[in-house]
């Protein structure tokens, strides 16, 4: 009982930095969301964007750079992977996911050169960093705890707010179309390799800025932070997909998906403390991220192929020959008790 | 209005697989002109319109729409003097979004896309106007999903948006093909009500040779990549599917060779 309940206080001292966290991580499984729900684009890139994004901000930060700017810069960082992926895959035709990894690797180079190794530190002490652990933890102002998380959901509304206003626009909807239906988009005279670079490029940079925050709020920036990134966010949108389906319903409309996809980091993180909590080491965190993927992906499918399968058509055949086969023998045998007969293979057939 | 010039195209050139699908097609359409094209399999029906349509680049030749040359326009550059409807219902409409946001983007064909709200207030009025020209209802159904449509409706839907902005040129393409003879009677009718309506330069290619001779003021007979029977006015009303079967034969030296079109032959 004891164990319980400093396991739950755990819990509880450990959530407001899960939401913080799982706000920053919101960031960048919006732009998931934009690649892979909207354009319909596996975007691999953002493995290698994330650690971009972060160790642009520490560098420039800790080189006196104001904060401010240098987020600005880790966006658009950002945005430059997502333009070479983008012109990998429209300019030189390889395929999207092989372009997302093609610059996802050149990507852990360009970190190196950017930080010559694969740490970059930098203390919330020295510099005006916007968010940091540091204030979220258990024994802070309640005051100081608000402000931290409040902070990370100020980025994450604000983006919401200004992708819920892009997509509704003219150029918006144009992507939205080239998510759905190329030839449609391009009999429309929607130039469809432009949207698709518009889109890697928003997406990218928000992942950028996902980093940048990211590395400020754990206090360093790592060669490493962006593996497997890209489960997360998928795993967040999955989450929040499913999520929004259910609570929301007919009414799980487009601001509702940005927002539940936000909905679903939080819920991932907040989730994989639970499970750490329970006696998950950390170093299977990327397992559970992958099992988490992999489920939620294939619940649907599972769900389709239980309904109608060919093992079942397989069964339901074999008992209908088989009744069928017994019926013609017994009319030919004993034409007399042929009406029993038929009467118990209806009760089978129920 | 629409003017080919010698087009030339051929598939995988220089492997086993070559196919030559136009060989010199070569025709000019009139301001108002409703074209039908019917031909074999592999005639170069579908392949005419899309080099119009730009899905590719042609090999050779000149494509001339309204005096410009489009010849060297990409697909989405020329789409602005061009509306099209497919023969997968699928093809034309954007499945995932709502049936006024569809008709939003074909409204804005041609266009440079902006930063201004994709759908205004007033556009959804007129849309809900020129839905109930069609008579299906889909005017209370505007922020439906496209998806949830039949393929009668959907098709019904791409001509309004091939349509919605006047096109220099209507291409259709097979397009009652995948519906129901009850359905594409309907499409057909309304295809022709909006070509007429709108005094529209239409190409309409079709398998179905009555469709053929009853719709359009010209029908052209396609085949191996070129066209081999080009009527209009008068004669062509006075066609019957038997003057065709025997031109085919005539002009070809073989027999027809469409399925489909056989099947259809009393239809």
């Amino acid at each position: 009982m004891d164990i319980l309940l400093q396991k739950l206080s755990t819990f509880g001292n450990a959530l407001p930095g899960d939401i913080t966290q799982g706000l920053i991580w919101g960031v960048l499984a919006i732009g998931v969301f934009i690649t892979y729900k909207i354009l319909d684009f596996a975007d691999l890139t953002i493995d290698g964007t994330l650690g971009l994004g972060g160790v642009t901000a520490v560098v420039l930060i800790t080189n006196g750079v104001p904060v401010p700017v240098a987020m600005i810069i880790a966006f658009l960082a950002g945005c430059a992977a997502g333009l070479c992926t983008a012109l990998l895959n429209t300019m030189l035709g390889i395929p999207g996911i092989l372009a997302g990894i093609l610059t996802q690797l050149a990507l852990y180079s360009v970190y190196l050169d950017i930080n010559g190794k694969a740490n970059a530190p930098i203390s919330v002490d020295k510099f005006p960093l916007v968010i940091s652990s540091r204030y979220v933890t258990a024994g802070n102002e309640l005051w100081d705890i608000l402000r931290t998380v409040g902070t990370a959901l100020i980025f994450v509304v604000l983006i919401i707010g200004a992708l819920y206003w892009f997509f509704g626009t003219e150029y918006g909807m144009s992507i939205r179309a080239t998510g759905c239906n190329t030839s449609m988009s391009k009999a429309e005279g929607i130039n469809t390799k432009r949207t698709t670079i518009i889109t890697l490029v928003l997406s990218n940079g928000l992942v950028g800025l996902s980093g940048a925050l990211l590395s400020q709020y754990q206090g360093f920036a790592d060669v490493n932070m962006g593996r497997g990134a890209i489960v997360i966010g998928l795993a967040a949108v999955i989450i929040g997909m499913v999520l929004g389906e259910v609570i929301l319903r007919k009414r799980f409309n487009f601001i509702g998906k940005l927002t539940f996809t936000a909905l679903g980091a939080i819920v991932y993180f907040v989730v994989l403390r639970i499970v750490m909590l329970i006696g998950l080491s950390t170093d299977n965190t990327k397992l559970f991220s992958a099992l988490i993927v992999a489920i939620f992906l294939a619940v649907p499918y599972i769900q389709k192929s239980s309904k109608t399968s060919f093992r079942k058509a397989g069964k339901r055949s074999a008992v209908g020959a088989a009744g069928a086969a017994a019926v013609g023998e017994s009319d030919e045998m004993q034409p007399a008790l042929s009406g029993s007969v038929s009467d118990s293979d209806k009760k089978e057939g129920e | 209005m629409l003017e080919l010039i010698n087009l030339r195209k051929a598939f995988n050139p220089g492997t086993i697989n070559e196919k030559k699908a136009l060989n010199g097609v070569s025709i000019k359409l009139d301001e108002g002109d409703f074209v039908t094209i019917i031909g074999g399999n592999g005639a170069g029906k579908s392949t005419t319109l899309n080099a119009i349509a730009g899905v590719w680049p042609v090999d050779e030749g000149a494509i001339i729409i309204n005096g410009q040359n489009v010849t060297g326009l990409s697909e989405h550059q020329r789409a602005k003097y061009i509306g099209r409807v497919f023969q997968d219902p699928m093809t034309g409409t954007a499945a995932t979004m709502e049936i006024q946001e569809n008709l939003a983007l074909a409204a804005r064909r041609g266009q440079s896309r902006t930063l201004r709200w994709g759908i205004t207030r007033r556009e959804k009025e007129e849309y809900r106007e020129l839905l109930k020209t069609l008579g299906l209802g889909l005017e209370d159904r505007m922020t439906s999903k496209v998806g949830l449509l039949s393929g009668g409706q959907r098709q019904a839907l791409t001509l309004l948006m091939a349509t919605l902005k006047k096109p220099q040129i209507l291409l259709l393409d097979e397009h009652t093909a995948a519906l129901d003879p009850k359905t594409a009677a309907k499409v057909l009718q309304l295809s022709d009500e909006i070509i007429a309506a709108n005094h529209l330069t239409a190409m309409m290619v079709t398998h179905n040779m009555s469709n053929a001779i009853e719709y359009g003021n010209r029908l052209i007979m396609m085949n191996n990549g070129q066209i081999i029977y080009d009527v209009k006015g008068e004669e062509k009303k006075n066609l019957t599917v038997d003057d065709l079967m025997k031109k085919f034969e005539e002009a070809s030296g073989t027999t027809l060779n469409n399925d489909r079109m056989l099947l259809s032959k009393k239809g």
